[in-house]
């Protein structure tokens, strides 16, 4: 048992858990926060997408102690103050989810993508930065039209603001 | 229709909670002492178990229990069984072999459960699972379903000889066979539809809650249809009655069928958490959901069709082997005899029909309905068909389905089947003009030019939905009826309830049901809930899969809104002193037409309530309920195109378009009936060109994880041209016919037609990969 204190979704949390305790577990077994999923078990499908220091990560891939004071964003973190952040936004309003399973994980990766692009997706960057979120729901289709939509959006905001 | 209606693109109202992590999922689910479950697993796909030694298990940290199979039985829990009675064409009934819930003396495939070990955490149970010593007898396995048939196979279970479950007909064979001895021409084709799992992104988990106080039990679990869950686990588990046990299926991250059944496990954890008497969670892992989920498909056929000199099909003959693996799930026997022969006729006057299906054991994981279900199958086959023949004609695929289109309705097919309406010509004409066909010559010379074999080919499909008439499914063996229930609750302040049996995973039904709402009462949707999953406040249902939730579950709310909608109009008439006759509602407000009287819908509810002022006689409250049956399957139809440039250097596949153009009849929300179609046709490009279960000789499951199953990325497909027509289905109120599986119906022969048509080479089989493409491209050469 090792205690790991780390920052979630701007508050500072500790928990004690087995060396052996993956993130991902770490955040929903011991900070119930269960918006992170779990979809399979070879980091292959993208559903535990957070954010640490600022990049998305597969919260299975990395141990609770390696997260060790690290800052991190799960998906209830992402929208301030009840406002859906741009891409829930737009996820919403292009039917980018179905089952809602996988969706926290695409939208984690989507706002780290947008921002790692500045904004500027095509289509095809899309398809090929999503390479490491599995749908089996929506054929993708709606999730790179929301994904575009949302950079189309928030760097025209950005741009307005510059 | 409003801006909330009946036809509305509304953005969905459960949206947010998915947006922001707040779904539920069972998984999510945390009650206080709750424990955890890891099960035991065979890892031979055949062998006879000898003993169970769980001592050293039960030593180690944190384990509270081991239980196993003998434990299960000596405690009477009951077989699982298949609820679909089939019979042979000798009259005899299917070859049920016993499936238990923990196997105790035989195992019959890699990844039946043997045990359960419960724990603290999930890892403790994990160390513990290893250390079960389970002393197995290797046996023979036989993997391959054709195989499995001949002499001298491994049998599987002692109540099949040659592990046969039935041997079953549909059609007229002495007629079908003289159509075949007389036709101009004879298409023959093999055909192999791939065995697939269903995968939805959500794992399969149960909890299991035993209450000692009320002797009660509570089962959270991924299920596309609790009510069903809850009537086999009490009816044939013996679990408990179903008073005594309550079944909620919370947020469930997709189905595709997979979430349809009953598996061992929800069992297990409810008889578990009575023997340890601690709340039991269970949840998949992904190789187990790739051992266990029932897989879909995998059947073999061979086909003749017969065409006459004008190139009308007069006969079809059709022989099916369908591998069933090593138990038979909940509907497994329904999948390849009324779910997909029935659907051979296609979309095509056929006067002569005949299949022959024979269900087979091998030691493979349970083979049930996924997406589909029995159409993919049929109309794979037909459509392969239809594409071979017309190279073997020398007609155009479009030329040779116009030929031979139904376009006459009723049309009572030769294999049990009456459709209702259509107008499949309209769909062909909306998706070759959607598809530019007749420029498509340009652009295979433009990719020629480039050194890219450029393909095109198309599939026109039927599949039948709005499951089922309870009547007819009954007398076809179906062990249970196929209505839907609704009940709608207006309360005191107007806002309402709509409680439904279906069950939504993914199809949006808290918006789409809610529009119906909208629709008649000119109410806000925000102002409407629905309730469904969990069989403590909804009374009864069928649930959701064969795309009968809106055809059958909404057609259930609409009878139940019918009633209140009745009701309120006698209120409303007694509050304006008016004639009930002469009330309308509108825009939340109940009127008297052609006069400025109105009563608020709030108002009529609160009067409803109050029952200071209501007609004589009549009972206070607003809330009826509804049982709705339907008269007759729904047809939807439609014709995908799909154009492909093959790279002959790699047999890569890239799709260069896709068109779907659907006839679902009338459409609730249209943005959620597109939504329907991508994740269908993602699915059934998925079969075509990357999906297949693999065991290897031994019956080791080679395709048990993301790294060796090749599931659809967002880079392995395109964006889609999806649109829809409309011939409004007759037999339900609200003319749907649904949309749910039509996009994984109708594309893999599409995807298929025009790959064989780029390559030069008709005989290639799906998964579609670049080792086969490339092998055919090349000896076509």
């Amino acid at each position: 048992m090792a205690k790991v204190t780390m920052t979630v979704n701007g508050r500072q949390v500790s928990g004690h858990c087995d060396d052996r305790t993956l993130l991902v577990q770490f955040i929903r077994e011991n900070l119930g926060l269960t918006g992170t999923h779990v979809g399979c078990d070879t980091s292959q499908c993208g559903a535990c997408v957070i954010h640490m220091d600022g990049k998305s990560v597969k919260s299975c891939s990395i141990l609770a102690a390696q997260a060790a004071g690290s800052t991190i964003t799960t998906i209830e973190g992402l929208a301030a103050d009840g406002e859906l952040h741009p891409v829930q936004a737009a996820f919403k309003a292009n039917h980018g989810l179905q089952c809602g399973f996988c969706t926290p994980g695409m939208v984690m990766t989507a706002v780290d993508m947008i921002r790692r692009h500045q904004g500027q997706l095509d289509e095809a960057t899309v398809r090929a930065e999503l390479e490491g979120n599995i749908c089996r729901c929506t054929g993708y289709h709606n999730i790179v039209k929301a994904i575009l939509a949302a950079a189309a959006e928030m760097s025209g905001a950005r741009v307005a603001a510059e | 229709m409003g801006v909330e209606g009946i036809g509305a693109r509304v953005a969905r109202k459960e949206d947010k909670r998915f947006l922001t992590g707040k779904g539920r999922y069972t998984d999510d689910m945390s009650v206080p002492g709750m424990k955890y479950a890891v099960f035991v697993r065979s890892p031979h796909a055949h062998a006879k178990i000898l003993k169970v030694d769980a001592s050293a298990a039960k030593d180690m940290p944190g384990v509270i229990d081991v239980l196993d199979g003998k434990q299960i039985l000596a405690d009477g829990i009951g077989n699982l069984i298949c609820g679909w009675m089939i019979h042979s064409k000798d009259g005899s009934p299917m070859k049920m072999g016993a499936w238990r819930p923990l196997a105790h003396e035989t195992v019959r495939y890699v990844g039946d459960a043997v045990a359960i070990v419960v724990a603290d955490s999930v890892a403790e149970a994990r160390d513990a699972a290893e250390a079960v010593v389970v002393d197995y007898q290797e046996l023979p396995v036989v993997i391959d379903a054709s195989k499995a048939l001949e002499a001298g196979q491994p049998q599987l279970h002692p109540e099949a000889p040659n592990n046969l479950i039935f041997d079953w007909q549909i059609g007229d064979e002495s007629e079908t066979d003289k159509a075949i001895a007389t036709a101009a021409h004879v298409t023959e084709v093999t055909i192999h539809n791939n065995r697939l799992s269903p995968n939805p992104m959500e794992p399969r988990a149960a909890l299991g809650i035993y209450d000692a106080g009320d002797d009660h039990y509570t089962c959270y679990t991924t299920s596309q249809n609790p009510h069903v869950a809850r009537l086999v686990m009490s009816a044939f588990y013996n679990v408990a009655p179903e008073n005594k046990l309550r079944v909620i299926a919370p947020d469930v991250g997709g189905g595709f069928g997979s979430k349809i059944y009953i598996y061992p496990e929800e069992i297990v954890c409810l008889w578990a958490s009575k023997r340890t008497g601690v709340p039991v969670k269970w949840t998949s892992d992904r190789t187990e959901a790739f051992l266990t989920d029932a897989h879909g498909r995998d059947h073999v056929s061979t086909v003749k069709m017969a065409f006459d000199a004008n190139n009308r099909i007069i006969g079809l003959k059709v022989d099916t082997i369908a591998n069933l693996g090593a138990y038979m799930s909940l509907f497994s026997s329904a999948v390849p005899t009324y779910l997909y022969a029935t659907l051979l006729s296609g979309q095509y006057d056929i006067p002569a029909i005949h299949a022959n299906v024979r269900t087979v054991y091998t030691n493979t994981a349970p083979v049930d309905a996924y997406r589909g279900a029995g159409r993919p199958e049929a109309t794979y086959l037909l459509e392969r068909t239809m594409e071979t023949a017309a190279r073997e004609l020398g007609v155009s695929p479009a030329e040779l389905r116009r030929v031979n289109f139904i376009r006459s309705f009723p049309h009572q097919t030769p294999v049990i089947m009456n459709y209702d309406a259509g107008d499949y010509e309209a769909s062909l004409n909306a998706a070759m003009q959607a598809a530019d066909w007749n420029g498509f010559a340009a652009r295979k010379a433009e990719a020629d030019r480039r050194g890219m074999k450029r393909g095109i080919g198309m599939s026109c499909y039927i599949e039948a939905c709005g499951i089922a008439p309870s009547a007819a499914v009954g007398s076809l063996g179906a062990g249970v009826g196929l209505w839907e229930s609704a009940e709608v609750r207006v309360n005191a302040v107007g806002t309402i309830e709509v409680l439904t049996g279906s069950h939504s995973h993914g199809q949006g039904h808290e918006t789409t049901f809610a529009q119906l709402v909208a629709d008649r009462f000119g109410v806000p949707i925000d102002s409407v809930n629905i309730v469904h999953g969990d069989t403590d406040k909804v009374q009864m249902g069928m649930g959701t899969y064969g795309s009968r939730s809106g055809a059958v579950g909404m057609s259930a709310v609409v009878k139940a809104l019918d009633k209140v909608e009745a009701k309120a109009k006698k209120i409303a008439a007694h509050l304006m002193e008016a004639d009930e006759s002469d009330i309308v509602i509108e825009n939340g407000e109940l009127k008297v037409a052609g006069t400025d009287k109105a009563v608020p819908w709030f108002q009529m509810a609160l009067a409803a309530y109050t029952a200071h002022n209501l007609p004589a006689g009549m009972e206070p409250g607003l809330k009826e309920g509804a049982f709705y049956d339907p008269a007759n399957f729904t047809f939807p139809a439609g014709c995908y195109i799909c154009e492909v440039e093959v790279d002959p250097d790699t047999g890569r596949t890239k799709i260069v378009q896709f068109v779907a153009a659907d006839d679902f009849g009338n459409i609730i929300n249209p943005m959620i009936v597109e939504g329907q179609v991508h994740g269908g046709i993602a699915q059934g490009i998925g079969q075509a060109l990357l999906e297949g279960v693999h065991y290897d000789p031994s019956g080791q499951l080679l395709t048990a994880s993301y790294m060796d199953y090749a599931m659809p990325r967002a880079d392995d497909l395109p964006s889609f041209q999806v649109s829809t027509s409309n011939t409004p289905c007759p037999n339900n109120p609200l003319g749907i016919k649904g949309c749910g599986e039509a996009g994984a119906i109708g594309s893999p022969p599409a995807l298929i037609n025009a790959i064989t048509d780029a390559i030069g080479n008709n005989a290639l089989t799906m998964p579609a990969t670049p080792q086969k493409v490339w092998a055919a491209a090349h000896a076509a050469k």
